[in-house]
Formats: C-alpha cells, sequence, structure tokens
C-alpha cells in the first residue's frame, strides 16, 4: 500500500514528527511504500538544519534525511507555511524540498491513505 | 540509496476530501492555514466536505474583529470557499462537490444557531457527520 503522511508539528516539542518517522519506518519495514511526507504548519520545523538537539537525543531532522535518502521518500515543506517561520532554501535540511500546498492536495490524490500526524 | 519521485500521475482522480476545522479562529495559526489548505484544494476539482466543529464553528461566525490581536481578519476569505461550492453547484460541467458543514452539538453547546454564520452552512448532529466523514477518502484536520 502507498501511504501518504501530513507532519503538522514540529519536531521536540510535540510527538506527532516521531510517530510520522516511525509509522514510515514501519510500514516500510512491512513492504509498504511512503512515497511523499508534507510538512505543514510547525511541522516545517522538521526541515530546518540547524536544529542542534543534545549528543544523547534523536535528531529528527537527520532522521528524516537519511530514511528519505535511503528509501527515495519525497520529503516537502509547504512554502507558505516555511517562509512564516524563517524557512529557506539556506537552511533547508538534506532530503527536504520546499513546494506549494498542492503538493498536499496531489498526495491525498495519489496515494492509497492519507495519514496526518498532529493535535 | 533511491530515486525519489516528485511527481504523480493524478490525472482523472477524483476523490472525496475532507477539512476538519476544530479550532478557533484566533489563539493558534491552525484555522487560518487549514483555510489556505482548503483554498489550494479548489483548483483540483476534488469533492470536498468542509466541516466546522468543537472550536472550529467559531471561525464562521459573523461580527469578528481582528484588529484588537493585531491580526488580520481572515474570515471573510470563507465567503470565497462558499463562491467556490455555489460555482461548482452551479456549473454542470464541472464535477465537484463541495459542502460546508457544522456539527450541531458544538455549535449549540456554544450558543450559536445557523444564522450566526457569514456563509450558509448544514447543521448535522454528531452521528451524522461521522457517517458522513466515514465515507471520505482523505480526512484532514487541524
Amino acid at each position: 500500500m502507498k501511504f501518504g503522511l501530513l507532519v503538522n508539528e514540529g519536531p521536540f516539542t510535540h510527538q506527532a514528527s516521531d510517530s510520522a518517522y516511525q509509522f514510515a519506518r514501519a510500514a516500510i519495514e512491512k513492504g509498504h511504500q511512503v512515497p511523499r511526507v508534507f510538512f505543514y504548519f510547525d511541522g516545517v520545523n522538521n526541515a530546518n538544519k540547524l536544529s542542534e538537539p543534545q549528543s544523547d537525543d534523536r535528531n529528527l531532522v537527520k532522521l528524516w534525511g537519511e530514511l528519505a535518502t535511503e528509501h527515495g521518500i519525497d520529503l516537502v515543506v509547504c512554502v507558505a507555511a516555511a517562509l512564516r517561520r524563517g524557512i529557506k532554501d539556506e537552511i533547508l535540511a538534506e532530503g527536504f524540498r520546499i513546494s506549494g500546498l498542492g503538493q498536499l492536495v496531489e498526495l491525498g490524490m495519489a496515494m492509497d491513505r492519507t495519514l496526518t500526524f498532529g493535535d | 540509496m533511491s530515486d525519489v519521485q516528485t511527481e504523480f500521475d493524478i490525472a482523472g482522480v477524483k476523490k472525496r476530501f475532507a477539512f476538519i476545522n476544530r479550532k478557533a479562529p484566533y489563539g493558534s495559526i491552525y484555522a487560518l492555514e487549514i483555510l489556505e489548505m482548503v483554498l489550494i484544494s479548489a483548483a483540483f476539482e476534488q469533492h470536498a466536505v468542509i466541516a466546522f466543529i468543537d472550536d472550529g464553528v467559531f471561525q464562521i461566525k459573523k461580527g469578528q474583529n481582528a484588529k484588537v490581536l493585531g491580526m488580520k481578519n481572515f474570515a471573510p476569505t470563507y465567503r470565497i470557499i462558499e463562491d467556490e461550492k455555489e460555482d461548482a453547484d452551479e456549473d454542470e460541467d464541472m464535477d465537484m462537490e463541495w459542502r460546508i458543514v457544522v456539527e450541531e452539538e458544538s455549535m449549540t453547546a456554544r450558543g450559536l444557531t445557523a444564522d450566526d454564520f457569514i456563509v450558509g452552512v448544514e447543521v448535522l448532529p454528531s452521528a451524522e457527520l461521522s457517517d458522513l466523514l466515514d465515507q471520505q477518502d482523505v480526512v484532514l484536520s487541524a
């Protein structure tokens, strides 16, 4: 099955990004596909490469990038939500790209299931 | 290492989207940004249920004044949604059905009636709204 994910919250403050990441990994391990993850609301902060958690903590920004590179996941950050929060190409982490909200609608149309992670 | 596919074939795809607005219009950004989501989706001519539940019913309440908060009053933008819906209803060539729905329990619990909203709405009891959402393909909520 093809799963599309929507992440609505930033890393660390909220568990949404962790849950989405764990879901993506588990789904892929079970033989499913996660072709695209869309980051919206404060979720765009998952793409900030300046994020530097303490060394004994998980680094979600990096984990997303590694998962995406390994499994060919399209990590899309909403441009309007990103600009509002200062997320620009200069600080965009590996594996992410900035694009429009149309990419979220496209995700909903193209995937078998769309899952929202957030409040 | 796998190649990343950034384009998907959506030609001829018609799905039922639901946008569930659950939060008050101000106090957090959810209402504003989910509204932007709804507006973009119109371009894709998909079916949509735009539902207001919990404090989300305040998003479309008449007489909002965001000036005192130093914020933009975006409530009038919901009229664009109503226009999109009416255009879709009137245009026989357009296969797009939009419904603007308010959950009855959320509305009455907040002392509101259907006349308090800036757009025309269908008021549905929770159980009916639940059935309606069950029929949707893609449910997006905030």
